[in-house]
């Protein structure tokens, strides 16, 4: 059944006929309408069910504030839970589902829920999933999961593109209607640069449907002569389809652009997310009408007064045929008015004020509409939808009399400016007691970086609702926008707009005043959560006093509507029954964004291989090509293993391990941090930094270092060589490496300035490889050039030289125990030196080996890993490091803190290794139990595995982890469960497994 | 999301190139110190609801520590300066005096 009304729909093309469908049904709407609009215009009155009480729902608003009429929209890839309809463009194929219900929208075994609301209450979910502990299990967590969520979750990759932009504009107008493009062209005049957004598809807002007379012409055709003269402007930039999202810090501000969404894959990306650098910004984002409540204000075909005004007036649907317009405010008239002139019935205006002569009110009866002065609805009835209202005093308990039959009826408690952003970055409120609303206080605003405001408010977000005031106050907020944003004074006058005077409100919070318990019961404030006004008076009974405290416990506010139409009606609730003033109690709290955004418009373009910048050693692509298996090591890729056909990851592991053990091993090391430290204190800097003594090292040695933090903690180890007299060279940890020079760059530059030390991070300026194994020397004999043996390059030291005609620097180190060289030449020489190490070591069985066979070498010979052994809460005292710690320094960073008590307590869990007795390998994170119970009734900890291995040397399950008085329990047997609750038993024995007295490495 | 003018290169900063470094003007205590006077000088701050003195490091700039004097309520910035000094500018302190009235100081 159609609701279309000839002669009406400003904004619908009824040339272009636009097919889409419900829930699969093939419906048929008008190029130009919402799908809100398209809906109620086919007659699809019941468009979903409340969250809670599966109660049938129809359309409230016409806007973003819409609570109820969320739906799935798309298909595939394409798929959203969760889309306002009144905000969804329609375009030809738009597929939307309703939400939350099962099986059907019309039948729904949830709604069972609707007559359990008398057990279902306030802070429903705190009493109840209490106790007993153990029916947690079985009864509430399924019952929760079954319930918990709106809409369904997409199931396939999302099919669109997404955009950040950057831009700086001098001023920012939020807001399209015609206080932002007044305050828009009041802050062009000034010069600056200006950038005005609408959030809907159209401009001019509001005034076009509600009338008045703007310097002489009709609403409309004003914002068609103020737009051409913004388009001919070259300072203004004008944005449809755009939200000011929200507004933080020192002017940035975050602009929200729906580039595609009502033309999906036509190429575009579909949402834009703007980020914004404004000088000023002026919202002009006007009102929302708030709904009254009244018993039933749920029933589907209730809906706020002006949203039946716009799909009339913008889109020609009538919401319904005989109508009740209950208010307590004049603006109501315009719906009522509206309608009449559509040919529809207005039974009655059932206005809450005892006394109404304003000229909007006359003119209603000047149409021979009944006005009911005095009067509340006492009940609404109907189930889908409505079918009548009962009548009563306004000033009673709510005793029913007369029955008007009805479909449809518009209610109007008055209207809220909309003060989101201006709240977002610290911008105040003052309740205004005569137009019962809360508005921005201009003597505290939000402040930028200068001290001085940068939000303004224009038009009815400031609170001026008429026509006239509210122009008088955009042309005001534009020029101040635009002379705080550095532009020239400008003397240009603002419109004059005509509109009818208004009588002044009524404040109305509950209808009727009187009203009982069955019929508070009924009143809704949230539509989503279904947030009862017996609710936030249930919280206020039992203790809930803050606003905060009684969102939290009634979830009032807490829907995706982030309570845009129940937070004002909610806070008088609770006022009134903690009775106190309205600005005792104050507002929630208005955080960003305005409207959920797509998580696609927040990473942006960062998804797939541009989800962050990848880090490639010079030889990437020869591991890529050579069976390279990826691990991601910080921003680096490094093989964790070297894959031949046929191999498992294990076995490929083991097979580089002994292979290395025996024959000859080549490791990409590029990625190790090597951080160059130079000047005449250098050597008294690297003093401080480690916790070794560096100054001493004779150039041409290398030396093991760790690094603390001020608390005292392990930071980073590495090799460090001396260069030269004043030059160190310090090897870090790949993932150190830049965290490890930000940290030396802090000491230098905020501690010990006046020191003359220099530091460079030269990481990627250098290929480094390691040559490993009884046969390295063979390699890199065969490659001819420097002298490499035992005397010439003993171990710890380094040595420059040329092999196979390249410029190298050698280090005889090893992280694995075997004789070892790390050759360091220029990154662009990288390949060529891997190549002829490949090549040379051939006839020595020489194979690449990655990442895990490293873990498990260094393993074997009980060498710690940053981030394995370390956590954050090790000290090197821990780690049976303290060879490494000089005794004779006064002073490094993190001694003090060592000295702690906490860090010197000999309870503190120490270093040792662990072999499994039946040879198995402990999973890795394993916990190491003793003796009893905790309060919890968790076994005792006294230990904890930090890395575990298979040794193909070994031949058997061996790790390190950190036990009480381990050093002090050699050979002692300790118990390790598993997950599945079988244990595991370990001997503890020394950290090292293999070549202890180091014999394999000085060769 | 801030702007800080870095005094080094003069770039107007936003918070996306910087990164915070806590309270300014701390005194590093070393071996010597009490466990009293460490205790405070690892983890007392001031945390002011007004004005606070803070290191900030152009991270991703010239890489430079910095110190802003800034008012964590109105966001204002009062200044910024390099961190090679002990406490702030004299002219900075008498500039701040003035905004804030009843202003305790930086100590
Ligand atoms: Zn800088």
């Amino acid at each position: 059944m159609s609701a279309r009304v000839e002669g009406y729909g400003r904004l619908i093309d009824r040339s272009k006929r636009v097919s889409f469908s419900f829930n699969g049904k093939r419906l048929r709407g008008y190029a130009g309408d919402t799908l809100a609009s398209a809906l109620l215009g086919a007659g699809q009155v019941m468009l979903g069910r409340s969250f809670k009480y599966h109660r049938p729902r129809g359309l409230v608003a016409s806007g973003a504030e819409e609570p109820n009429a969320l739906v799935g929209l798309g298909e595939g890839g394409r798929f959203e839970p969760d889309q306002r309809a009144t905000t969804t463009e329609l375009f030809d194929g738009l597929a939307a589902i309703s939400q939350n219900h099962w099986p059907s929208l019309a039948f729904d075994v949830g709604e069972v829920n609707n007559y359990l609301a008398r057990f279902l209450p306030a802070g429903f979910y705190y009493k109840t999933f209490m106790a007993p502990r153990g029916a947690w299990a079985k009864i509430f967590e399924p019952f929760v999961r079954q319930s918990a969520g709106l809409g369904r979750v997409p199931m396939e990759p999302d099919a669109d593109a997404y955009e950040y932009l950057y831009a700086h504009y001098d001023v920012v107008v939020v807001g399209g209607g015609v206080a932002g493009l007044q305050a828009a062209r009041a802050a062009a005049a000034t010069g600056v640069s200006v950038l005005v957004m609408e959030d809907a598809a159209h401009w001019g807002g509001r005034a076009p449907v509600d009338g008045g007379e703007i310097d002489g012409m009709a609403p409309g055709d004003w914002v068609k002569a103020a737009l051409d003269a913004l388009e001919a402007a070259d300072n203004v930039t004008l944005r449809l389809r755009m939200q000011g999202t929200g507004v933080y810090d020192h002017g940035y501000h975050l602009g929200y652009e729906r580039v595609a969404d009502h033309s999906p894959g036509d190429g575009r990306p579909r949402h834009r997310l703007w980020r914004i650098r404004a000088g000023r910004i002026v919202t002009a984002t006007g009102a929302l009408e708030r709904p009254l409540a009244f018993s039933g204000n749920d029933v589907p075909g209730v809906m706020l007064a002006s949203a039946m005004r716009d799909y009339l007036v913008n889109w020609g649907v009538a919401a319904g045929r005989r109508i009740v317009v209950v208010t307590n405010n004049d603006d109501a008239y315009r719906t009522a008015l509206a309608m009449k002139a559509a040919g529809r019935v207005v039974a009655a205006v059932l206005d809450a004020r005892e006394v109404v002569t304003s000229p909007l009110a006359q003119a209603a009866r000047d149409a021979g509409i009944a006005v009911m002065e005095g009067r509340a609805i006492a009940e609404v009835r109907g189930r889908a939808r409505v079918k009548s209202v009962l009548v009563t005093t306004q000033a009673g308990a709510g005793k029913a009399g007369e029955e008007i039959r009805c479909d449809a009826v518009a209610m109007s408690g008055g209207w809220s400016p909309v003060v989101h952003l201006w709240s977002h970055c610290g911008g105040k409120l003052t309740w205004d007691e005569a137009a019962a609303m809360f508005r921005p206080d201009p003597d505290r605003a939000p402040t930028g970086a200068d001290g001085a405001p940068f939000v303004l408010t224009a038009g009815a977000a400031s609170g001026a609702l008429a026509l006239d005031a509210c122009l008088a106050d955009a042309h005001a907020a534009g020029k101040a926008a635009g002379k705080g944003a550095g532009g020239k004074a400008s003397r240009k006058a603002g419109p004059k707009a005509v509109c009818e005077a208004e009588a002044p409100i009524a404040p109305v919070w509950i209808m009727p005043e009187g009203a009982g318990p069955e019929k508070r019961m009924k009143m809704w404030l949230d539509f989503q959560n279904d947030v009862k006004v017996s609710d936030v008076q249930l919280a206020a009974r039992e203790g809930y006093e803050s606003v905060e405290h009684t969102k939290r416990y009634t979830t009032l506010g807490m829907a995706t509507d982030q309570g845009k139409l129940s937070n004002i009606n909610g806070l008088a609730v609770l006022s009134q029954a903690l009775q106190q003033e309205i600005p005792a109690t104050g507002t929630t709290t208005f955080r960003p964004p305005y409207t959920p955004i797509s998580m696609g418009a927040i990473a942006g373009e960062a998804r797939g291989e541009l989800f962050q910048p990848l880090r490639r050693t010079p030889l990437h692509d020869w591991h890529d090509a050579h069976g390279a298996d990826w691990e991601p090591v910080g921003h680096w890729r490094r093989p964790y293993t070297y894959l031949r056909a046929g191999e498992s990851r294990e076995q490929a592991v083991q097979r580089e391990v002994v292979n290395t053990r025996e024959n000859v091993g080549m490791l990409d090391a590029s990625t190790l941090g090597k951080i160059v430290v130079k000047g005449p204190d250098a050597g008294r800097f690297l003093d401080m930094m480690y916790t070794n003594m560096m100054s001493t090292l004779p150039v041409g040695k290398c030396r093991y270092g760790l690094m603390c933090s001020e608390n005292g903690f392990l930071i980073d180890d590495g090799v460090v060589a001396r260069l030269d007299d004043d030059t160190w060279l310090c090897h870090t940890t790949t993932g150190g490496a830049d965290r490890i020079h930000a940290h030396m760059e802090e000491w230098l530059q905020t501690e010990w300035w006046d020191w003359k030390v220099y530091t460079a991070n030269l990481t990627e300026q250098y290929a480094q490889i390691g040559v490993v194994g009884p046969k390295a020397r063979q390699v890199l004999e065969a490659l001819g050039g420097m002298d490499v043996s035992k005397e010439a390059l003993p171990f710890m030291h380094w040595a420059e030289g040329e092999l196979g005609g390249l410029p190298v620097r050698v280090f005889r180190i090893s992280f694995s125990g075997e004789l070892s060289y790390e050759i360091a030449v220029p990154a662009s020489r990288g390949q060529a030196l891997w190549d002829a190490l490949m090549e040379a070591g051939k006839p020595h069985g020489v194979m690449p080996y990655g990442t895990e066979a490293l873990h498990v070498l260094r393993a074997e010979k009980g060498f710690i890993m940053i981030g394995d052994e370390t956590d954050g809460t090790v000290i090197p005292q821990d780690l049976g490091l303290t060879w490494a710690i000089s005794k004779k320094k006064d002073d490094y960073i993190g001694k003090r803190a060592q000295a702690r008590p906490h860090m010197a307590d000999p309870e503190r869990w120490k270093l040792v290794g662990l072999e499994t007795t039946d040879g198995s390998v402990i999973p890795d994170g394993a916990y190491i139990v003793a003796e009893g119970v905790n309060a919890n009734g968790q076994r005792n900890m006294q230990g904890r595995v930090t890395s575990s291995y298979h040794s193909p040397t070994l031949k058997r399950g061996i790790a390190m982890g950190l036990v009480l008085h381990g050093p002090d329990r050699m050979g002692e047997e300790v118990t390790i469960p598993r997950i599945d609750g079988s244990e595991i038993k370990a001997r503890i024995v020394e950290t090292c497994f293999y070549d202890k007295e180091g014999a394999k490495q000085d060769v | 999301m801030l702007i800080l003018d870095c005094p080094y290169c003069g770039i107007r900063a936003d918070e996306t190139e910087l990164a915070p470094g806590g309270e300014a003007h701390l005194t590093r205590v070393g071996p010597e110190g009490s466990d009293a006077a460490f205790e405070s000088y690892l983890f007392d701050r001031k945390n002011p609801k007004g004005v606070h003195f803070e290191r900030w490091r152009h991270a991703a700039g010239c890489g430079k520590w910095f110190h802003a004097a800034r008012n964590t309520v109105t966001l204002e910035v009062y200044g910024t300066y390099p961190a090679q000094v002990t406490e702030p500018p004299k002219a900075l302190l008498a500039a701040i005096s003035k905004k804030v009235p009843g202003w305790e100081g930086w100590q």
